[in-house]
């Protein structure tokens, strides 16, 4: 039995103040000051805990709030009102909604799975990822109960290609060379996103949770400078310019990535030529033909392929596909030719949420890559200023690299949890048994068609209600 | 009170409750639109004479907006705005009401909710109190109502029967008829104060129909609701002891919960005070959780024992059984009917909860809508349809959710949020955290208790049920039906804009 795999995680607070979904505007015209003023009141003591932080003029109040209604309801003068923080709608995108980037700020502050009272809020249902549901088992199959830790639900899975089958001599001695595998304890490789004013310390930080993670790290080689070569086993250089290195890559390097080319072969061999147990995974975009694309890749010996997508989670050329549709397609064509469990497949893009992770790999990846959850743990708001030189509104290049790196390990720590619940829900103990398991996912379009695809006709001179 | 012997008799003896208006506990109810009123006005009353809704009242030659939350907007016919002499009054959308709910409860719906449970009736305009803005499910399902010429002869309001058997199997148990097609789903001792509890228990006995006490035992402030009252055995088994199985006439099992299919429950140290330690049998201040799944269940045979087991502590019972709804909950639901259950209530994943991790609400299992169809088309074809009851819940917001999820496939409805929603919830989502819900809704926590009168809390759900109850009498005559059976699976009643073909 393998040690447990826990992330220990701890609570490290936010630098900047939130921003909250709505805000409080209190008049102080036509005030009766009554002796017992509904703000006195307040089950929750958040106009006692009043004040304003001027780095941000945000009032402590806004922040605090949590949306009982009652001084508003209460206020005999009718002064005391909320609306909605023209702020908050303006985080993010359409992709990386307010609910998602607050969310993430959350659980990187706590390390919590998110968890709060009524039922689901959202929409019936959505693109990509939200266009499926995860299964559960009941009374007929079991459980696992995971997340209370009666049961060790493993996370871990296996990078690097591996062979249907071995050969032996007469002697019994293995033939073929074992392939390299490496394990990583989640299914989730941390890469340095193309956005943020980050720093050194930032780097630093996000290594550091890897390292505890124990996980991968994906960064562009030129970024890997003295700090980080103590981190080299956790690290994935991402190579873009062929043989700009002349020592070759260090030994201590596990894992490489190369964007696909014609000559993709021969950028392998070479870089396999100076440290021959190297993994390399070649980084496939997401368009029309993608399939196509990976099964050339695997027929000519690959053994990691990178789907990846756009950061919103659409394919490069087509903005109707997703992601998930990616995933399926690439996973299927390679079942198809026999040859899925000779490679990792992973993907990456708009993967913004633990149930991402869990429903990527129902479609059948391996493992995905998290790039822009790693800066949004930091208070990222996705405003792009850094994009435009504007300085960040939230000082990322400026937090030390201890609080950077409990920031990650507590999301980490959060998706953890969130994939051991959805996990135990299905009943399934090993991640790597997830990988294609279709049988626990409903997908949107079969249900749709499957239900209300007969309530088509209204007839003559109706009436809808 | 009603006695043992009423439920069980006819339609024709049972006498509904009379309507009691209940206001606001709040001073300022949450209104749609504001008006505001200037300078110019020389309170000439033209405004409080034309209003139809009462907005507008005169006090000591004064005239001032009393009732902001009853005014439609721009759907009045007589807008005072246009009428006022002096254009003292000018009308905005309040701030306030986007600040509100959410897109499977909407600003609207909650104050349509708010406004059936003070006046029992749905409200005249200016709210879209049918349906959410979920963009699927319900909320993309119309009825479909031919045209009157093809109904041959209106039926009167009387003529019309809401009530439901839930006993189908015609065995030795209680002939239990619920005289609306709802009964209150589970909410525990402990997630929700004993005056909510009590609100909702007391509520379904004035309306001939049940409600269930979730995982948190049986407190002894029901008894005298004995008759209506379900008691749940849930995978912790809080609660529960042979002696309350036996005073009740349903016992319901649950499975799992549709907010958190396959995962257990979680009470917080901070609910477990004293009184709902000593219920539960356990220490106070001290979490406690419901495992997943039962641990003496791995098969519908394991299913079966925990069915005769409840029959043989009482024999007279019905046996409900709770699920959630993964895919193959055909096979779970015609598994049940063979166990012996005698109702399967089919929780959907977007049903309400106190707390629950938002990953499991969102994502795991499928939405009632689904659901419903697929067990009915499936104990249809096995041949039992007819001698189980179908409850469906998970998202059943109004009355038209109702009769979608009947002619969808269900008998009847359980409901849950909507009870709360009538004790002015507001869907803040922190039932769970601190003290519990600042609204003295779902706590335990003796201060916030107090915020709601037993009398009023059962009034308003009372009231609500009846508005639904008259709205769903209206549906039924629309479509020339006499009784609810008359709807289960007429799938051809409705549409799904989404699929819908424009007739030529």
């Amino acid at each position: 039995m393998p040690s447990r795999y826990t992330i220990h995680t701890k609570l490290a607070l936010h630098r900047f103040e939130p921003i909250t979904k709505s805000g409080i505007i209190a008049w102080e015209e036509g005030c009766l000051k009554c002796a017992i003023c509904v703000k006195k009141r307040c089950v929750y003591n958040v106009y006692e805990k009043r004040g304003l932080d001027p780095r941000q003029m945000i009032d402590a109040t806004d922040n605090q709030c949590m949306n009982c209604f009652r001084c508003i309801q209460g206020c005999p003068k009718e002064l005391i009102h909320k609306s909605i923080n023209p702020e908050y709608k303006a985080i993010g995108d359409s992709h990386w909604t307010p609910e998602i980037i607050t969310s993430l700020w959350y659980q990187a502050e706590t390390g919590k799975i998110p968890v709060s009272g009524a039922g689901y809020p959202g929409p019936f249902s959505g693109n990509g990822f939200d266009s499926m549901w995860t299964d559960m088992s009941e009374i007929v199959r079991p459980t696992r109960d995971g997340i209370h830790g009666r049961e060790y639900i493993s996370t871990a899975i296996d990078l690097g290609g591996t062979q249907g089958y071995l050969t032996f001599n007469k002697k019994a001695d293995l033939m073929v060379n074992p392939p390299s595998l490496v394990e990583i304890p989640l299914p989730v490789i941390l890469k340095v996103p193309t956005l943020g004013a980050i720093g050194k310390e930032t780097l630093k930080g996000w290594a550091m949770a890897t390292r505890r993670l124990g996980t991968l790290l994906a960064l562009p080689q030129e970024m890997i400078e003295p700090p980080l070569w103590d981190f080299a086993e956790c690290l994935i250089p991402l190579i873009t310019v062929r043989g700009d290195r002349e020592d070759g890559i260090p030994k201590e390097i596990r894992i490489t990535e190369i964007p696909w080319a014609v000559e993709w072969q021969a950028m392998v061999r070479e870089l396999k030529t100076s440290h021959p147990s190297l993994l390399i995974s070649i980084r496939i975009p997401a368009a029309e033909g993608v399939e196509d694309k990976a099964l050339s890749l695997v027929e000519g010996g690959a053994s990691i392929i990178h789907l990846e997508t756009l950061p919103n989670g659409r394919f490069f050329d087509n903005d109707g596909m997703t992601t998930k549709d990616g995933i399926r397609s690439v996973h299927l064509k390679l079942v198809d030719a026999n040859l899925r469990d000779g490679v990792t497949l992973l993907a990456s893009g708009g993967i913004a949420m633990a149930e991402h992770v869990a429903k990527s790999l129902i479609c059948g990846a391996d493992a995905v890559i998290a790039d822009l959850p790693i800066l949004i743990a930091l208070e990222c708001r996705i405003c792009r200023r850094c994009d435009k030189g504007i300085p960040c509104p939230v000082e990322i290049g400026g937090a030390s690299c201890t609080w950077v790196a409990a920031r990650v390990v507590n999301l980490m720590g959060a998706w953890h949890n969130q994939i051991l619940e959805v996990m135990g829900a299905m009943g399934i103990r090993d991640v790597r048994r997830l990988r294609g398991e279709v049988g626990r996912a409903m997908f949107f379009e079969d249900l749709e068609r499957s239900t209300f695809g007969s309530m088509e006709d209204v007839g003559e001179g109706y009436d809808l209600e | 009170m009603l006695g043992r012997d009423t439920i069980l008799s006819s339609l024709d003896s049972f006498r509904f409750p009379e309507v009691v208006q209940e206001h606001s506990r709040f001073r300022n109810p949450i209104a749609k639109y504001r008006l505001n009123r200037n300078n110019n006005c020389i309170a000439c009353g033209k405004c409080v004479e034309i209003c139809p809704y009462g907005v507008h009242i005169m006090r000591r030659g004064q005239v001032f907006v009393e009732n902001h939350y009853l005014c439609v907007g721009n759907d009045c016919t007589e807008p005072c705005v246009e009428a006022c002499p002096e254009h003292a009054l000018s009308m905005l959308k309040n701030p306030d009401f986007d600040s509100i709910g959410d897109l499977r409860w909407t600003p609207d719906l909650l104050a349509s909710t708010w406004y059936m449970a003070e006046f029992a009736v749905s409200p005249p305009a200016g709210l879209e109190y049918k349906r959410g803005a979920s963009g699927g499910g319900f909320d993309k399902l119309r009825l479909v109502f031919k045209s009157p010429k093809t109904i041959q002869k209106e039926l009167q309001d009387k003529e019309v029967d809401v009530s439901v058997v839930l006993n189908r199997r015609n065995d030795n148990a209680h002939r239990v008829r619920i005289q609306v097609p709802f009964y209150g789903g589970g909410m525990s001792y402990g997630s929700v104060s004993i005056t909510t509890m009590l609100s909702r228990i007391k509520a379904a006995a004035a309306l001939g129909t049940f409600c269930c006490t979730g995982e948190g035992g049986y407190p002894d402030e029901l008894k005298p609701y004995d008759d209506h009252v379900i008691t749940q055995v849930a995978t912790g088994l809080f609660g529960v002891r042979e002696e309350t199985i036996q005073r009740v006439k349903i016992v319901e099992f649950k499975y799992a919960q549709g907010a958190k299919p396959g995962l257990g429950g979680h009470l917080l140290g901070d609910k477990v005070t004293p009184g709902v330690a000593r219920m539960r049998e356990a220490v106070v201040g001290y979490p406690l959780f419901s495992p997943f799944p039962f641990h003496s269940v791995y098969s519908v045979e394991d299913h079966k024992k925990h069915v005769d087991w409840i029959k043989a502590i009482n024999p007279k019972a019905l046996v409900a059984v709770k699920v959630s709804t993964p895919t193959d909950v055909d096979m779970v639901a015609v598994g049940s009917y063979y166990a012996g259950a005698h109702i399967i209530h089919l929780d959907g994943s977007y049903g309400g909860t106190g707390a629950a991790p938002d990953i499991a609400k969102k994502n795991i299992a499928m939405p009632i809508e689904y659901a419903v169809p697929k067990v009915h088309r499936f104990l249809k074809e096995e041949g039992v349809r007819g001698r189980i009851t179908v409850i469906a819940s998970g998202g059943i917001r109004t009355p038209h959710d109702v009769a979608k999820v009947i002619a969808l496939g269900a008998d009847a409805v359980c409901t849950g949020t909507a009870d709360l929603v009538a004790l002015e919830c507001i869907r803040c989502h922190n039932c769970e955290s601190g003290r519990g819900c600042a609204r003295g809704i779902a706590t335990t926590d003796a201060e916030l208790m107090d915020l709601i009168d037993l009398e009023w809390g059962a009034q308003r759900i009372v009231n609500m049920f009846l508005a639904w109850r008259r709205e769903l009498i209206q549906i039924l005559k629309k479509l020339g039906m006499k009784s609810l059976p008359e709807l289960v699976g007429r799938t051809d009643c409705l549409v799904h804009l989404d699929h819908m073909k424009e007739s030529v």
